[in-house]
């Protein structure tokens, strides 16, 4: 077997493994939950039989790898279970139902940020890296870390005050519906994708700058440099070829991170995504919803880092071209 | 066949540079590396640049190309090349005459090739860029260099990529680049300096001979002597950033004007009058180690070490020499095989080893950096094994680290120094001194003097002589370099992946006749006589091959 | 040679030595040379830690004091008007850097304590401790930390103690990773093989070998870990699932007020009163990160030298 193929299969395997530990912990977290728990959930009013009702279905009872096994079975299928609020009522709810729609607008503002933050943090990482120590490079540097030091929030709150209150240009409430247009979607989502995208670009900026400036510290640049080789062939030519794992790891690194900062984002635009969600159903305790989101979240973030870090095991020559 | 040096007429003034001076920018401030230097090469002459670690050769080369590298500046003078004043020209200007009549060949080739692309791309790259030759036509010809350079499949090795060829290969691949354009001067950076002593040689003669054929000025830097009285016509040495003596080849060799060059030699000049005893102190039985897997670093290794004497190890990288340190240490126990510590079996483990034992058997390190804890003072570092072993505190503890700073020749101002206040000579002394304190019966050496400059090498020779008369310890020699043997061992062990080739008093392994390895080895290693290649090139050549050249 | 015996001792050998001086002065000098933007990171720390160490005396009112009037107005009597409830907001500031940073300290320094000193002994033990620990964390650090602890905090319920027990462990994973790494480095070194060669105990290697060594790097990310925790936690109180009521907390804070930005027309003042907290927790870590940015700078342009 070639020995990329080879890599390729083993780092696939290591991040199935990966999901599969996730998952388990991801479950067994249901074990810690208080004995008294069905009672709060069901309200005041239920009976005993209906607590043990709650129970069987919650299959407590049962042992728990035969529990893990239904449970991921169903998860495999995208059936997540029901949830618990509103049970009291008698109106429960599917998981997947709550969550559908709202991972659908989740993806839509974590990939229009990724549309606007990616180009702009590599043109402004990679062109600091290339004029170091220019003021240029000193003011990005100086106003990223600045921007990487504020919470997502108040960065959040300063763009309302400016852009929404004061300046009237965006609104500030993010409550998109099913029904919504797209041009009215990008339009009432503008705000907290600027938010996000404003600390994304900050991280990857400043990450894509370290990456390439240790890479044009190589010898084979300065080489090429001592032959006499163009400044853009010395990038294009020498860098280039070399710069695809770590660009592409600062990139699915920062993608990762953006799926941390929607959260909080959400919260204060209101926007009704999956972040926003979870935060309700950790108030609720809402377990069922909040491993579900859990899952996702964590899902995600595995797989960006197994994305990157496959490109970079394609991209490296040295497993391209066995000896 | 041609002889290198001589024959050869120097033809006009290829470069010019004049009282140059460059500084380099480190903890906040600008200091001067090169204080004023000339430097005046002709068309076909080799110039070999000769000085110490921190000499500035490395810069100063680099600044014949009218190039200061990261960090540096070149603050005055003038560089002429062929009449053009390059310190005038601009970036696009210098980059118009690198790579093609100015071309550079570095220390590390495996760092200097670019991983993602073929080596003949690489080797063409700027002779097809500056438009001197269109691709094919480049492509060829590196091919004619590549056999000229004696690669093995000349025509299709440059289809291969960086990491799929050896750092022999490498560095040959790296002058066939170089000469790609057929530039009017080459700048040899250290180009054999990470190169084992075999292969050292044969790249060099590829070098000599197509710098020769080509009629290429060039400016060779090298802190090894005698390998520039191979390659040059003429030889600059450097110190401190500054000319110490300028002078043609075979001139400097035979007689040097200045203390400090002859000081260069200082190690080759000492020699110890062999001595042996029959009492054995140490004897490695039948070893056999590896690190983990199945591959054996080590096969059947006997060593014999009589009381009072120095044994010598030497052998290329890969050899195991310095795994044999490890197994007698402890921190490597042999899969088979035992250790004898005065007639007695050691534990084969560091873990399973008394005090006392451990306190018997010390060691030098090569790095006396990383062989001290950066955060401790010497005080600290002599006084733990006088403390843990002996069980010194107070007053006596003070005095008896007194007295070990005297017999390194240091005095009491030094106590409560750190490492890095040490130069490199001191802290070396300082190692052999938390040695000494343990009052150990052998030390093991490993490559005790190969980081430090040759007058310092030689002050800690002669101090490790001295210590071993003074109190009878025996030495574990552990080294490469041949001259290093010559000065210290009574006995020597040739060992050669992983096997001991030949154990022997110190006359009898260097006179012939010898076992292959051992040839090879000794032949290898380049003399002070400039004609030394030529001869071993020949004998080598002639098919009886294993004469004794040189000798 | 005789002569060269003359020229040379070993003693005078001449070499760029560092000069000696004392920690004092060494530290003085390095102060001297700082850039404006550490002066200016060591100044706001200096001065949060005045205000949470002397909150009580500071603060004109009690911490959840109620007046009558909720969403006062900016006056001299409340400088930073009053709450949703009536608490003055000036006073719920102070005590809420006392609270935050508090908490966040707690909580880094839990999380060196436990990821640092594994992170020592797997670096030196390597074999199956290493192994099993590192497997652990590489699983724990697949899920993202603000997820990881939103679902714990579900489970255990948020309060103080478990808040800091949740973001401790979480964090120290990172922290291994990085004293792991350190040591590693250090392990390595011929120093400590000599150590081990002499016989020292593993106690001994750690505290005089390696804690020494690793002190500059571990520093600095104490300082980069305290940003991130604080902003976790503070995120977290801003979720509603921190830090909880009455105690007076910058996230909480945020969030409490958040709908005054929406009179920014009517009144200017009122609309700033949410950003006052958010302001505070954005310049400490602004103040935090340029002092560890002139630090890692320090420390590294050192080995450079080397």
């Amino acid at each position: 077997m070639h020995p990329i193929v080879r890599t390729v299969l083993q780092r696939l395997g290591l991040g199935l493994l990966t999901l599969f530990v996730v998952s388990i912990i991801i479950f067994s977290s249901l074990q810690f939950l208080p004995g008294d728990f069905a009672t709060s959930v069901l309200g005041q009013a239920a009976t005993p039989e209906t607590v043990a009702a709650f129970r069987r279905e919650l299959g407590l009872n049962e042992p728990a790898v035969t529990r893990y096994i239904q449970w991921i079975g169903g998860v495999l299928q995208g059936d997540f279970g029901s949830s618990f609020s509103g049970r009291s009522q008698g109106r429960e709810r599917e998981v997947m139902e709550l969550i559908g729609p709202r991972l659908w607008n989740t993806l839509f503002l974590a990939g229009m940020t990724a549309i606007i933050a990616v180009p702009l943090a590599l043109t402004l990482g990679i062109t600091a890296a290339l004029y170091r120590n220019s003021f240029y490079d000193r003011a990005v540097n100086a106003t990223t870390l600045t921007t990487i030091s504020f919470p997502e929030f108040f960065v959040a709150y300063i763009l309302i005050l400016v852009l929404a209150t004061l300046w009237k240009v965006f609104p500030s409430l993010a409550n998109v519906r099913e029904s919504t247009e797209l041009a009215d979607r990008i339009y009432m989502t503008a705000l907290p994708a600027l938010t996000l995208t404003l600390v994304i670009v900050a991280h990857m900026m400043r990450m894509t700058r370290a990456a390439i400036i240790n890479l044009l510290a190589s010898p084979y640049i300065e080489m090429a440099r001592l032959k006499g080789v163009s400044k853009s062939n010395v990038i294009i030519k020498h860098a280039l070829p070399n710069a695809w794992a770590p660009i592409v790891n600062v990139i699915a690194f920062n993608l990762a991170y953006l799926v941390v900062g929607v959260v909080v984002v959400e919260v204060v635009f209101v926007y009704p995504g999956v972040g926003q969600l979870m935060v309700d159903a950790v108030t609720t305790r809402d377990i069922p919803v909040v491993q579900a989101c859990a899952l996702i979240f964590a899902a995600t973030y595995i797989l960006l880092n197994l994305f990157a870090d496959i490109v970079s095991i394609v991209t490296n020559p040295r497993l391209l071209h066995p000896r | 066949m041609k002889s290198k040096s001589g024959d050869r007429t120097a033809g006009d003034l290829l470069l010019d540079m004049r009282d140059i001076r460059i500084d380099g920018f480190s903890d906040d401030v600008w200091h001067p590396i090169i204080k004023g230097v000339d430097l005046k090469l002709h068309r076909g002459e080799v110039m070999g640049l000769i000085g110490e670690s921190g000499a500035g050769k490395s810069t100063l080369g680099k600044a014949a190309m009218g190039y200061a590298q990261p960090g540096c500046r070149i603050t005055n003078g003038t560089i002429q090349f062929d009449g053009m004043d390059l310190r005038a020209m601009n970036d696009a200007q210098l980059r118009e005459l690198h790579g093609s009549r100015i071309a550079y060949v570095a220390q590390s080739a495996a760092a200097s090739f670019n991983p993602a692309h073929r080596l003949i791309d690489q080797c063409v790259e700027a002779t097809v860029g500056h438009g001197l030759r269109p691709d094919d036509e480049a492509k060829t010809d590196a091919r004619e260099l590549f056999a000229a350079l004696q690669l093995p499949d000349p025509d299709n090795i440059g289809e291969r990529y960086p990491h799929q060829v050896s750092g022999g290969q490498l560095q040959r691949a790296m002058t066939a680049m170089a000469m790609s354009s057929r530039p009017d001067l080459i700048i040899f950076d250290e180009p054999t300096t990470a190169l084992d002593v075999t292969t050292q040689v044969e790249v060099l003669a590829a070098m000599r001979d197509i710098v020769e054929q080509f009629h290429t000025a060039a400016i060779y830097i090298t802190h090894d002597l005698a390998v520039v009285a191979q390659m040059a016509d003429v030889i600059k040495v450097l110190r401190y950033g500054e000319t110490v003596e300028d002078a043609p080849a075979r001139q400097m060799l035979k007689k040097p004007e200045e203390a400090y060059t002859r000081s260069l030699w200082a190690v080759r000049s000492l020699e110890k009058p062999q001595e042996t005893s029959e009492d054995i102190i140490l004897r490695v039985n039948g070893v056999d180690a590896s690190y983990g897997s199945t591959i054996k670093v080590l096969e059947d290794v006997t060593i014999d070490i009589p009381r009072g004497s120095t044994v010598a190890v030497v052998g290329e990288s890969g050899s195991g020499k310095s795994t044999t340190a490890r197994v007698i240490t402890g921190l490597l126990p042999p899969m088979k095989g035992d250790v004898l510590f005065n007639d007695e079996p050691l534990p084969l483990a560091l873990k399973d080893r008394s005090k006392d034992q451990l306190r018997r058997i010390q060691m030098i390190y090569q790095m006396a950096d990383t062989a001290m804890n950066p955060k401790h003072t010497v005080r600290d570092i002599i006084g733990r094994p006088l403390e843990f072993y002996l069980g010194l505190s107070g007053k006596q503890l003070d005095e008896r680290i007194s007295e070990l700073l005297k017999m390194i020749e240091l005095d009491d101002s030094f106590m409560e120094r750190l490492p890095s206040e040490l130069s490199g000579g001191q802290k070396q002394r300082i190692c052999i001194a938390r040695a000494l304190a343990a009052d150990p019966e052998l030390i093991i050496c490993d490559e005790v003097t190969s980081a430090l400059d040759q007058i310092v090498q030689e002050g800690i020779l002669k101090l490790l002589l001295r210590l071993q008369k003074e109190f009878n310890i025996t030495y574990l020699f552990i080294t490469h370099d041949i001259a290093t043997v010559k000065a210290i061992s009574d006995q020597i062990v040739v060992m050669f992946q992983g096997r001991v080739v030949e154990q022997g008093m110190k006359n009898d392994i260097l006179s012939p006749p010898h076992p292959d390895y051992t040839q090879l080895l000794l032949s290898s290693v380049p003399e002070m006589d400039p004609d030394w290649l030529t001869q071993l090139l020949e004998s080598r050549g002639d098919g009886s091959g294993m004469s004794a050249s040189g000798n | 040679m005789s002569t060269d015996d003359q020229t040379y001792s070993a003693a005078g050998e001449v070499a760029s030595v560092a000069e000696r001086r004392t920690w004092w002065d060494r530290t003085w000098r390095n102060l001297k040379k700082a850039p404006v933007t550490a002066w200016f990171g060591m100044i706001v720390i200096s001065f949060y830690f005045i205000l949470a160490v002397f909150a009580p005396l500071l603060a004109p009112y009690g911490e959840s004091q109620i007046f009558d009037t909720p969403y006062a107005p900016w006056s001299s009597e409340f400088w930073f008007g009053t709450d949703q409830l009536g608490r003055d907001v000036l006073s719920r500031l102070i005590y809420g850097a006392r609270n935050t940073i508090g908490i966040a300290v707690a909580t880094t320094a839990l999380s060196f304590l436990i990821g640092g000193s594994l992170g020592v002994m797997a670096a030196i033990n390597r074999s199956w401790l290493d192994q099993g620990l590192s497997r652990f964390v590489d699983v724990l650090m697949a899920i993202p930390s603000l997820i990881f602890s939103l679902m714990l905090l579900s489970i255990f319920g948020s309060n103080v103690i478990n808040l800091i027990i949740i973001i401790a462990v979480l964090d120290a994973t990172r922290v291994f990773r990085l004293a792991r790494a350190v040591s590693l480095n250090v392990v390595v070194m011929d120093y400590v093989e000599a150590s081990r060669l002499r016989g020292e105990s593993l106690a001994w290697v750690m505290r005089r070998d390696i804690l020494p060594n690793i002190l500059p790097p571990m520093v600095a990310e104490f300082g980069l870990r305290f940003c991130f925790v604080f902003l976790t936690i503070a995120s977290l109180s801003f979720l509603g699932v921190g830090i909880q009521p009455p105690t007076a907390d910058w996230g909480s804070m945020v969030r409490e007020n958040a709908q005054l930005i929406s009179f920014a027309e009517y009144d200017m003042k009122a609309a700033m009163t949410p950003l006052l907290p958010a302001g505070a927790i954005a310049l400490l870590t602004v103040a935090v990160n340029f002092v560890v940015d002139w630090f890692l700078h320090k420390t590294s342009g050192i080995r450079d030298e080397k």
